[in-house]
């Protein structure tokens, strides 16, 4: 086994000590798995799941959706070229003052090597929505086969509860839709019309953006979701949204 | 007649009472000419003009579009036209409230303030929907949609569908209190009551239940607000109560002083039992997560401890509720400088109760450069215009009401 890409049984052996490379991979799992480099709140290895979601079931047996659309970031892979947030910018014509996905950044100024990592973030499309609840007209709602949040922006009313309700900074009010906007995984720009990924993941140059459909097995989001090698968080995880973004490293 | 009025006489009386305002005890001189028939109508044409102007200002606010005219933002997009909203239906809900302990339920002590209280109740609902209406984008999809389209797990559904119905309720009542059937009066403003208090805790419930909000999540402000709203409902009833003798150059009956003493009794006892809600919320707050913790700091000692320890704590509570006791509950003058300072205070808590809610970024506790801080809000030319417009229209109503009902007078059995 080489998790992390390190030969494990070549540390045992008393006769040949791990190189310097290998020592500080092996340092580096210990980290990962800790939570040392964890961005989000990290959700330790083996119940990375059933934090993310109701009970593991819902993971295993049950998803709700089909497809259930979901995207894993890779939050060290990416470099903030911000061509995501360029080409969702022009895919689903969101206005100069808005934004439906962005890249934070974070500096942590005592880390060894490496002293900035960015973060994409999007709505996280979440199997508990408080922005649906909160929405007196319905024109939040969730789609009942895709799972992905929507707005019928004839019915906005502009009160921006949701805006409020958000946990993750992911809707705004767009003047020209006269109505509350957000991040749809392209689904009327893009998937709809038989693309297979979002214009975000679609034009990331390092794969940061995982997009696929968590339910099925032979998804790149499914196998990144489900390996337990690797940790994989959600972000906010204490309001209960349940979200479908995921976050790893590695 | 107003149009009797030259322009100069108004200036004239305006003048002449700022003269002898600085000659002797300037407070019972601006009473005393609040009284006199013309400085009634030069008031009332301030109000309507104040009305007309923010009227004015609100339509060119939709005109040139909320985004550039409201000084709120994505991280904020809640501001000062929601605080004003809601103090106004916390008045709103409080004279209803105070008012129906003699109406509804019958204890005569609270009697003869049930007239002027269910009218400004209706005033200042319709200065509070007047408000937010020029805060949400699109209002009339509301119209159409809240009925073909609801939610029922919405609070601001419910909200919105209950304060329709108390609204209606209060009319009714009102109607009937005039025409004096009081029997019937009753029932309706028991269904007023019961809306009232559902559609104001469903408000308490719209910050309540945002679990993204830390510094609103919990079920402390459903109940708070009702709290606060039967504190807000006493300092509005004195304060208006007392005003409508000025204007109507009356001397109080002994039932109405007595409705008043009893008033600010219960206003005394609301301002303890708030003072207890603040202090609890804050010591919880302090020992929450960090947002929240964050979120109380810029309170307590932050940008907005001004706002939270003058206006809030002093002038809200503290020196009212010593006015009130100093007053032994007889001095009506200085109960009404107490309901006074109240009403400020709380206009600042319900300003600061919205804003708070959202300074603290929903990335705070990522610990990314762009949410690191505490996120400004300030308003705009527009939405300090439309508040005043919002109480423009409730003093311009209070007075129109005083002449038209002659003092809410007629006598309830």
């Amino acid at each position: 086994m080489k998790p992390g890409g390190i030969d494990l049984d070549n540390l045992k052996r008393d006769d040949a000590p791990p190189s310097g490379v290998e020592r500080r991979e092996f340092m580096k799992i210990g980290l990962v798995i800790t939570g040392v480099f964890a961005g989000g709140t990290l959700l330790s290895v083996a119940s990375n799941i059933r934090r993310a979601f109701a009970s593991p079931e819902d993971v295993y047996k049950n998803y709700p959706y089909k497809p259930h659309y979901s995207m894993v970031i890779r939050q060290d892979r990416c470099i903030d070229c911000e061509r995501c947030k360029q080409a969702c910018r022009i895919t689903n014509h969101v206005p100069e003052y808005g934004y439906r996905t962005r890249i934070l950044e974070k500096d942590v100024p005592g880390a060894i090597g490496q002293k900035r990592e960015f973060i994409p973030v999007l709505c996280n499309q979440c199997n508990n929505p408080p922005c649906v609840r909160a929405c007196p007209t319905k024109a939040s709602y969730k789609d009942k086969t895709t799972g992905i949040i929507m707005i019928e922006y004839k019915k906005c009313i502009g009160c921006k509860t949701c805006v409020l309700a958000c946990p993750y900074n992911a809707r705004y009010f767009d003047d020209e839709r006269h109505a509350v906007d957000k991040c749809n995984f392209c689904f009327d720009t893009r998937l709809s019309k038989g693309e297979k990924l979002t214009a975000c993941a679609a034009i990331c140059p390092a794969h940061a953006r995982v997009f696929g459909d968590l339910s099925d097995p032979a998804s790149e989001v499914y196998q990144l979701v489900h390996q337990i090698v690797k940790p994989v968080w959600v972000m906010r995880p204490e309001v209960g949204t349940k979200p479908n973004v995921f976050y790893m490293k590695g | 007649m107003a149009n009797d009025v030259q322009l100069s006489d108004i200036v004239k009386d305006v003048a002449s009472s700022f003269d002898s305002t600085f000659a002797s005890n300037w407070w019972s001189n601006v009473l005393e000419h609040l009284s006199g028939r013309k400085l009634f109508y030069v008031i009332l044409g301030i109000s309507a003009f104040v009305v007309f102007a923010a009227a004015a200002v609100g339509l060119d606010a939709m005109n040139i579009g909320y985004r550039t005219a409201y000084g709120v933002t994505r991280e904020i997009p809640w501001g000062v036209l929601i605080g004003a909203y809601v103090f106004f239906v916390v008045t709103s809900t409080g004279l209803c409230i105070v008012s129906s302990i003699g109406h509804v339920f019958g204890v005569q002590e609270f009697m003869p303030i049930a007239k002027r209280s269910v009218f400004l109740a209706i005033v200042t609902i319709l200065a509070g929907f007047t408000v937010i209406f020029f805060d949400i984008e699109n209002p009339f999809r509301m119209a159409l949609y809240n009925v073909i389209s609801p939610n029922l797990t919405s609070n601001i559904w419910w909200m919105g569908t209950l304060y329709g119905a108390y609204m209606f309720f209060m009319i009714v009542e009102f109607i009937l209190l005039l025409v004096g059937s009081h029997k019937y009066a009753m029932y309706a403003g028991l269904l007023g009551l019961i809306s009232g208090v559902s559609a104001h805790s469903n408000l308490g419930g719209i910050f309540g239940m945002l679990h993204a909000r830390p510094y609103w999540y919990g079920p402390f402000m459903p109940i708070y607000f009702i709290a606060s709203a039967m504190m807000s409902g006493c300092a509005a009833i004195i304060f208006f109560t007392y005003l409508g003798y000025k204007i109507n150059n009356e001397k109080m009956d002994k039932p109405m002083e007595r409705a008043l003493q009893a008033v600010g009794k219960l206003a005394t006892l609301l301002i303890a039992i708030l003072m207890f809600f603040y202090t609890w919320k804050i010591i919880t707050g302090l020992v929450g997560d960090p947002s929240e913790v964050a979120a109380f700091k810029a309170e307590l000692a932050g940008p907005y401890a001004v706002n939270f320890w003058g206006f809030e704590v002093a002038m809200g509570m503290v020196i009212p509720f010593i006015l009130f006791l100093r007053s032994k509950f007889r001095n009506i003058g200085m109960m009404f400088v107490a309901s006074t300072l109240m009403i400020i205070g709380i206009f600042m808590m319900r300003y600061d109760l919205v804003v708070v809610g959202q300074i603290v970024p929903s990335f705070y506790e990522l610990g990314v450069k762009e949410y690191s801080s505490l996120l400004p809000y300030h308003p705009t030319f527009h939405e300090i215009m439309i508040v005043v417009g919002g109480m423009g229209i409730v003093a311009m109503t209070f007075l129109l009401g005083e002449r038209v009902f002659q003092g809410h007078k007629s006598e309830i059995h």
